[in-house]
């Protein structure tokens, strides 16, 4: 369940608030849920909250992983 | 002339005014409205000779004749309002038949205390489109309801026109092995009118493609008589129009998801919400199923006009008579596209 | 879409496809439950099962908060609503069916104040613009979707939003996994066999993946948090699948782009704040689970729309036939309810597995694996 999609920081409104961008559609979201969340970091959006950051070291490692694991496979064919 | 012209002491107060149930009861109130409103800026001889109805010579050929309600909120959107989809709307139902679309008729519900400029607007919008369009809006009627029982405004519109003899255009007459063809990107429509909605409140570029597609279409049975099926995927999207067209014809469709197109905007609104672009409604774009060796004819024949710039062919017609809708994700995997069920919800699931 | 699309590639998808299926060991079966929604939903809408060998089946859970909220508490909510409280919810609950064939999104039709609203912000405001009228907040979901409801009653009381309350379900993931382990037919009877768990990407995010070693250690099963994506759903089964040919049973973690061993601790914080655990609380298909819901704290009980109203106790049950509770535990498929595709089907919804988005029955139904497997036997 939870629907949560990545979004990146655009801009920092009243409040704890924040405007995101998802590909150039923007939405105001609450960043009552973490902490020091800046402009140009990318969040995982809930129901018009930001859950979490997002790691952009985590998701690259992950994709390499990704791609290693198949070039294994190749590999051995 | 001159006593025609001082037909009403003074002219409505549009900027101010707002609509009464005089302007429905039949007395001068609505003939001064529909004087000075209406056949203003419609602004045709049909109109012009005040009668109930428009006479004119029956074209010949097989005639076409098609029915839409506009019952659009919020009334103005990105990209346009409810005149300019009226307007566009019935043109592409006649024109889905391959037909060349020539008169409209437009009728309106008001509600009491609905804005006269908003109304002006309105039928700015729709005359503009109906002249662009080159089919003129020949007769009309106008009621009013009591506040409350209508969403400002409601408009009906008939349109009627000929098909050339040579073509058959028909859901019906889709086989298995033609071609399916979609004439630009999908999902604007729906996503322009959600973001103006204001629980929803996301802010976007996308405007509604709402357009009148009938050149485009003259252009595609020139240069391919036998296309098959033409239908313009509007309420329930892409998903909804070939799921009606395979019942009809009774065959299955292979649909391939990365060739289907769709803004990275309008990908992004949907994922934001939770939803299929392929239910999304579009205003301006049709489908259409042609024999598999005419479809690169076709295509180019689309590319080469200004609503089909973004044309793409996104599938074919396989046999199945359960009438499935598959589609290769862009995945690599299978899934079905199904018929959209009840209403499409934002979800948090 | 960054941090998306690159989990959705079609090229990698292939490449891991073949690493699972050198993987798989053909003399057994991999029954994989995932607990989240959202993986039953992904593995549908991209055809992930096509792309796996044919001994690695899926097991759905009963992750969706929708569908495991019980008829009586959708009562409830129209219930409140008939009384004449603004109801905000969000979409999903809109459609599912509730005693005697209502449902929220009938009883707006008969004229209740019934609004969809995406956000717990968006109910606060509906509460700011009607000061005159009560306003409730129907909240469900799990781990995920609670801390948006604490902060809005957190935010209530400050502002004194005396007009606005909330009718709390909000349910516990690893209760319900730990219910499922337990109950007969997967301890004893064997009658489900689960191998492994897909840990739910979003809730982990909250809590963290150290809730989940419990499970891997007391039931002896892997368990590896996966990311939303069918790429991690794929990679994640690699990882699965490894650690049941290895005979490991550990927590790992696949989705550590958003997932750490902690979790969110701020939104922690702010949930236990503002809730506390109900002794008991009734699942629709697992019946009365201990300890697997939150109700409202005392020092927030003005919010509590359960102690500001009038509820009456509904005996609602499911329609006859419907198998959702079997199939919410994962003891049946879709398939095996009589229901199913007959009377049940998305235009009129018999149980709430049909309703929501990613409700198997939906799931399977719309993304029609089924169907796909039927058209191959009548063309046989």
């Amino acid at each position: 369940m939870c629907l949560a999609i990545p979004a990146k920081i655009v801009e920092k409104t009243a409040g704890d608030n924040a405007i995101v961008s998802l590909d150039g559609v923007k939405k105001e979201v609450s960043l009552a849920l973490i902490s020091d969340a800046e402009i140009g970091d990318y969040v995982l959006v809930h129901v018009g909250y930001a859950l979490n950051t997002i790691s952009p070291a985590e998701a690259e490692k992950t994709l390499k992983l990704m791609a290693e694991m198949s070039e294994m496979v190749e590999n051995t064919q | 002339m001159s006593r025609m012209e001082k037909r009403f002491p003074t002219r409505i107060n549009i900027r101010k005014g707002t609509v009464d149930m005089t302007h429905g009861s039949g007395g001068r109130a609505m003939a001064q409205l529909i004087e000075e409103l209406f056949t203003k800026h419609f602004d045709n001889t049909y109109l012009r000779q005040g009668n109930d109805q428009a006479i004119f010579e029956a074209p010949k050929g097989r005639m076409v004749m098609s029915v839409d309600g506009h019952v659009v909120s919020p009334l103005f959107f990105p990209g346009g309002d409810i005149g300019a989809l009226s307007v566009h709307g019935t043109i592409n139902d006649v024109a889905m038949s391959g037909a060349k679309p020539l008169y409209l008729s437009a009728g309106f519900i008001l509600e009491e205390g609905f804005p006269l400029a908003d109304l002006e607007r309105i039928v700015i919008s729709m005359a503009a489109a109906s002249r662009a369009a080159g089919v003129p809006v020949v007769t009309g009627d106008t009621k009013v309801v009591e506040r409350g029982k209508g969403d400002g405004v409601f408009i009906t519109t008939t349109g009627i026109g000929v098909v050339p003899e040579r073509l058959d255009i028909s859901g019906a007459n889709a086989k298995a092995g033609d071609a399916i063809l979609v004439s630009g990107y999908i999902g604007d429509h729906g996503v322009a009118i959600m973001s103006s909605r204001e629980n929803l409140a996301f802010e976007t570029e996308i405007i509604s493609d709402t357009a009148a597609l009938h050149d485009l279409v003259a252009d595609m049975v020139a240069a391919v008589p036998d296309i098959h099926t033409m239908r313009d995927p509007t309420r329930g999207g892409l998903a909804s129009a070939l799921n009606e067209i395979a019942y009809q014809a009774q065959v299955g469709m292979r649909l391939n998801e990365a060739a289907i197109p769709v803004r990275r905007e309008v990908d992004a609104a949907c994922e934001l919400l939770g939803l299929d672009p392929l239910y999304v409604a579009n205003e301006g774009k049709l489908v259409a199923i042609c024999p598999a060796d005419k479809a690169d004819a076709l295509l180019k024949a689309m590319q080469a006009h200004p609503l089909g710039r973004d044309a793409a062919i996104i599938g074919e017609v396989v046999e199945d008579d359960m009438g499935f809708v598959t589609m290769e994700t862009g995945f690599g995997g299978t899934r079905i596209v199904d018929w959209l069920a009840g209403e499409q919800l934002p979800r948090i699931c | 879409m960054k941090y998306v699309n690159e989990f959705r590639d079609k090229t990698l998808a292939k490449k891991l496809a073949a690493q699972i299926a050198e993987a798989a060991d053909p003399s057994r079966q991999y029954n994989l439950m995932e607990f989240c929604g959202g993986h039953t939903h992904a593995i549908f809408r991209y055809g992930v099962q096509d792309l796996m060998p044919s001994n690695v089946n899926f097991v759905h859970g009963p992750g969706c908060p929708v569908c495991v909220l019980p008829i009586p508490r959708i009562d409830n909510a129209i219930e409140l609503a008939e009384q004449g409280a603004i109801v905000c919810t969000y979409g999903d609950m809109m459609r599912v069916p509730a005693s005697k064939k209502n449902s929220l999104i009938k009883a707006k039709a008969a004229g209740s104040d019934i609004r969809m609203v995406y956000s717990t912000q968006d109910a606060l405001k509906v509460a700011r613009e009607n000061p005159d009228r009560e306003v409730v907040f129907f909240a469900i979901g799990f781990e995920t979707t609670t801390p948006p409801t604490a902060v809005a009653i957190k935010q209530a009381a400050e502002e004194e939003l005396a007009n606005f309350s909330v009718f709390c379900n909000h349910v516990l993931t690893p209760a319900a996994i730990q219910h499922i382990l337990q109950s007969p037919e997967v301890r004893e009877l064997g009658v489900v066999q689960i191998d492994g768990f897909y840990g739910p990407s979003h809730v982990s995010s909250v809590i963290g993946s150290a809730p989940y070693d419990y499970f891997a250690e007391e039931f002896q099963k892997p368990v590896v948090i996966a990311g939303f994506e069918p790429l991690d759903v794929m990679q994640s089964t690699l990882m699965l699948i490894s650690q049941i040919n290895e005979g490991r049973f550990e927590v790992e973690n696949e989705y550590t782009r958003v997932v750490t061993r902690e979790g969110n601790e701020k939104a922690q914080g702010l949930v236990s704040e503002v809730f506390e655990l109900r002794r008991m609380f009734e699942w629709r298909g697992l019946g009365d689970v201990p300890y697997s819901a939150l109700k409202i704290r005392e020092e927030y009980s003005a919010f509590d729309a359960e102690r500001r109203f009038e509820i009456t106790k509904s005996t609602g049950k499911d329609v006859k036939g419907c198998e959702c509770p079997a199939i919410l535990r994962g003891a049946k498929k879709p398939t095996d309810c009589k229901l199913f595709g007959t009377v049940c089907t998305p235009d009129n919804p018999q149980g709430s597995c049909m309703v929501s988005s990613e409700g198997s029955c939906a799931a399977y139904w719309s993304f029609g694996r089924f169907r796909l497997d039927r058209v191959k036997e009548t063309a046989e």
